[in-house]
C-alpha cells in the first residue's frame, strides 16, 4: 500500500465511564489508530468490546477521558460543545445508525429529515434550493423524489436505511461512521445497501468507519480491519491479511466462529475457543509484527507469533 | 422417514387497519422424527407465524383460516386452550430470539426452569428443583447448584439463552421449536449455542424446527431446509440439495447475495422488496423481483415440481416446456459441487 494521508488520527484514546466509582468501565482503553483518507476501515468485535464507543468518540458524542483525536490536523478531543469549531467539525463527519426504525423521527417528513443538516449548517439559501438538493440526494440513494413528502413509516427497512444515508450525505461529509448500519436488514437488502455505500465512496471519496459484528460483510467492504476486544485493538491489518493470516488468538477464535453457507465446510468447521488470560503481561502493546500488520502482545509473544 | 408433525394446507390471516394480510398462504410440510428442519426466509416471509400457529401463540388479530396441524394423530387446531396448555412445554417447546425478554426478571432461574415440571407433572417441588439443576448442568451452566437462586440479570446473554433452552427441554418434549435462537448473540456465543442444541438433540432424541435468516447457521445445523417467501414454501429438500442444487430463483438470489470469504467482486443482490401480502397478486409472488420470470409466473401460481424424492421446488422453470436458463455464476459453481457429491455418494 502506498503511503496514505491519515484523515483521522487517534492517539492513546481512553474513554472510561463511571470514573472513580466502583463500577468504572474502561470501554476504550489506550486505543491508537489512523484512518486513511478514502479508505473503509472495518471495526469488529463482540458486544461490549468498545467498537461503538470508539465510533462515538470519533464523532465526539462523548468527551474523551484522555487522549487525542486529530481530524484533518485539528485536535477535536478538546473542542467544546456548542462552539463554532465544533459545528464546523460536525459537518465533516456523519453517522449512519443501526436501527432504521429508531433513527428517523416518525413525525418528520423525509425531506425535513434529510434537510435538517442543511438547515443547521446554513447550506441552502432558499426553499427551492433546499428541495432541489433533497431531490438530488434521494435520487443518489436510489429513492424516488416523490417520496420527499412522505413519513418514515411508509418505507421498508432497506429504504429507511437509504434515507439515513441521504441524511448523512446532505452536508457533504468527509467521513461517515456506519455503526452496524446493515445488521438489522435482510440478507438480500444488505447487499443492496452495501453496494450503494461503495458507489457513493467511489464517486465522492468518502472515508468509512464501518462498525459491525458480521465478519463476512466486513471483509467484503473493508480495506483494513481492526479487531477490538475488551476496549483494546488486538489486531489491525488489511482485510485479506486478517482473514488469511490472523495472528492474535482472539481474531482466530472470532473467524473460526463464522458460519459459512456451505454444509460441507460447516461439517468440518471447528470453533477454537479463546479465553482471555487473567493477568496480561505488563509489556503488552500493539506491535507491528509484519509490515502493516499490528498485534496486541508482549515482546515474548511477538517472537512466537511470527 | 417417520413423521412426527404434519402441517396441512395452513392459511393464516391478520386483520390490520390497512386490510387483511394473508401471512401464510397454503403451507404444508412434515417434520420427521429426530431431524432438524430449518425454515429460512426474510422478515415477513411467514416463518415465525408458521411455528407460532403450531404452538397457537398468535396475536389476537390473527385468524387461522384453514388447515390442520397433526400431532399424535390429532389436529392441534381443534384443541381447547386448556388441552393446548398441556402440549406446550411438555410435548412441544419453543425458544425465542431474545433471551433478555423471554426470562422473567423477578423470578429466580431455578424456579423458572422447574416451572414446566410443576405445571405438567405431579412431581414434588424439591424433586423439580433437583431436576432443574440437572438440566442446567446439561446446558452448560457452571455451578448450577450454587446459582439456582440467582436472577436472570446475573447471567450473560449466552448463559441466559442456555437457561431458556433448559426451560424448553426440562419436560423432555418431542419437538423443540427454535425461533432465531442465536440472532441476538455474538458469533462466538452463537457457535456454542448451536453446538449445545446439536448435543442435546442427540442425547434427548428430539425433533427440531429451527428458524433463521442466516444461511450459514442453516448449513451447520439442518438436515432438511424449507425456504419461505411471501407466506409460502417455495422450495424444500435435504440440506445438500438446497445448498448445492437449488432450483428456485429466490433460493439462487438468497445464496448469491451472501458475500463469500474469498470473492471480492461486486455483491449480487435481489432487486426490489418483498411484496405486500394484503391482497397479493396472482401468480408467483417472487415474479416481480425475478430476472428469470416467465410470463406464466405473473398469472398462475407454480405447483411443486419434483427434483428428487426429497427435493421439491415451486417454480415454472422446472416445467418441461420452460426455456433453459443459466443460474448466477455462484450457483453454477455450487451445482458442480453437487455433481461431485452425488457421484461420491453412489
Amino acid at each position: 500500500m502506498t503511503k496514505k494521508k491519515a484523515i483521522i488520527e487517534i492517539s492513546h484514546l481512553n474513554q472510561f465511564f463511571n470514573v472513580g466509582k466502583a463500577n468504572e468501565v474502561k470501554a476504550v482503553n489506550d486505543v491508537s489508530l489512523e484512518i486513511y483518507e478514502g479508505e473503509t476501515l472495518g471495526l469488529v468485535g463482540e458486544s461490549g468490546s468498545g467498537k461503538s464507543t470508539t465510533g462515538r468518540s470519533i464523532l465526539r458524542l462523548y468527551t474523551p477521558t484522555s487522549g487525542d483525536i486529530t481530524f484533518d490536523g485539528t485536535n477535536i478531543a478538546k473542542l467544546k460543545n456548542g462552539s463554532k469549531d465544533m459545528l464546523k467539525f460536525r459537518r465533516n463527519i456523519q453517522m449512519i445508525f443501526q436501527d432504521p426504525y429508531a433513527s428517523l423521527n416518525p413525525r418528520m417528513k423525509v425531506k425535513d429529515i434529510i434537510a435538517e443538516g442543511l438547515d443547521i449548517h446554513g447550506l441552502v439559501s432558499s426553499k427551492q434550493e433546499r428541495d432541489t438538493k433533497v431531490n438530488e440526494l434521494l435520487q443518489e440513494v436510489g429513492l424516488n423524489p416523490d417520496h420527499a413528502t412522505r413519513y418514515p413509516h411508509e418505507f421498508s427497512g432497506g429504504q429507511r436505511q437509504r434515507i439515513g444515508i441521504a441524511r448523512a450525505l446532505a452536508v457533504d461529509p468527509k467521513v461517515i461512521v456506519a455503526d452496524e448500519a446493515i445488521s438489522a436488514l435482510d440478507v438480500s437488502i444488505q447487499a443492496q445497501v452495501v453496494n450503494l455505500m461503495q458507489d457513493i465512496q467511489e464517486k465522492k471519496g468518502i472515508t468509512y468507519l464501518f462498525i459491525a459484528h458480521d465478519l463476512s460483510m466486513v471483509k467484503y467492504i473493508s480495506d483494513r480491519i481492526a479487531v477490538m476486544q475488551r476496549g483494546r485493538i488486538v489486531e489491525l491489518s488489511t482485510a485479506e491479511e486478517i482473514y488469511e493470516n490472523p495472528l492474535h488468538p482472539y481474531t482466530k477464535s472470532l473467524l473460526s466462529a463464522i458460519p459459512q453457507p456451505d454444509p460441507i465446510v460447516e461439517s468440518k468447521r471447528v470453533h477454537t475457543k479463546f479465553d482471555a488470560p487473567e493477568v496480561e503481561p505488563t509489556d503488552n502493546t500493539l506491535r507491528e509484527l509484519l509490515p502493516g500488520h499490528f498485534v496486541y502482545c508482549s515482546e515474548e509473544e511477538a517472537k512466537q507469533l511470527v | 422417514m417417520e413423521s412426527i408433525l404434519k402441517v396441512k394446507d395452513l392459511c393464516v390471516n391478520f386483520a390490520t387497519y390497512a386490510g387483511t394480510v394473508n401471512a401464510i398462504r397454503d403451507v404444508s410440510f412434515e417434520l420427521h422424527k429426530g431431524e432438524t428442519l430449518a425454515i429460512v426466509g426474510e422478515s415477513g416471509s411467514g416463518k415465525s407465524v408458521t411455528v407460532r400457529s403450531i404452538m397457537q401463540l398468535l396475536d389476537r388479530n390473527a385468524d387461522i383460516a384453514s388447515g390442520e396441524i397433526i400431532y399424535n394423530g390429532q389436529d392441534l387446531l381443534k384443541y381447547s386452550e386448556k388441552k393446548m396448555n398441556d402440549v406446550r412445554g411438555h410435548d412441544i417447546s419453543m425458544i425465542f430470539q431474545d433471551p433478555m425478554t423471554s426470562l422473567d426478571p423477578t423470578m429466580s432461574i431455578g424456579k423458572q426452569v422447574a416451572e414446566p415440571l410443576l405445571i405438567h407433572t405431579k412431581i414434588s417441588k424439591k424433586e423439580a428443583i433437583e431436576k432443574a439443576i440437572e438440566t442446567l448442568q446439561l446446558v452448560g451452566i457452571d455451578n448450577a447448584r450454587e446459582r439456582i437462586n440467582d436472577y436472570p440479570h446475573q447471567f450473560s446473554g449466552g448463559q441466559r439463552q442456555r437457561i431458556v433452552i433448559a426451560i424448553a427441554i426440562i419436560g423432555s418434549p418431542d419437538i423443540l421449536i427454535a425461533d432465531e435462537p442465536t440472532t441476538a448473540l455474538d458469533v462466538t456465543v452463537q457457535s456454542q449455542i448451536i453446538d449445545l442444541l446439536k448435543d442435546i438433540q442427540k442425547k434427548l432424541k428430539m425433533s427440531i424446527i429451527f428458524i433463521t435468516h442466516d444461511l450459514g447457521v442453516v448449513a451447520g445445523i439442518a438436515d432438511r431446509v424449507e425456504v419461505m417467501y411471501a407466506g409460502k414454501i417455495i422450495e424444500y429438500g435435504e440440506v445438500n440439495e438446497i445448498f448445492f442444487n437449488p432450483k428456485h430463483p429466490y433460493t439462487w438470489g438468497l445464496l448469491d447475495s451472501m458475500p463469500t470469504l474469498n470473492v471480492k467482486e461486486r455483491l449480487n443482490y435481489i432487486p426490489g422488496t418483498p411484496p405486500d401480502l394484503i391482497d397479493p397478486a396472482p401468480g408467483d409472488a417472487f415474479a416481480p423481483r425475478n430476472e428469470f420470470a416467465l410470463d406464466i409466473d405473473f398469472e398462475q401460481m407454480p405447483p411443486f415440481f419434483e427434483v428428487s424424492k426429497t427435493h421439491f421446488a415451486a417454480t415454472w422453470l422446472l416445467d418441461p416446456n420452460a426455456p433453459k436458463v443459466t443460474p448466477p455464476a455462484s450457483i453454477v459453481a455450487r451445482q458442480k459441487e453437487f455433481k461431485k457429491l452425488t457421484k461420491a455418494g453412489e
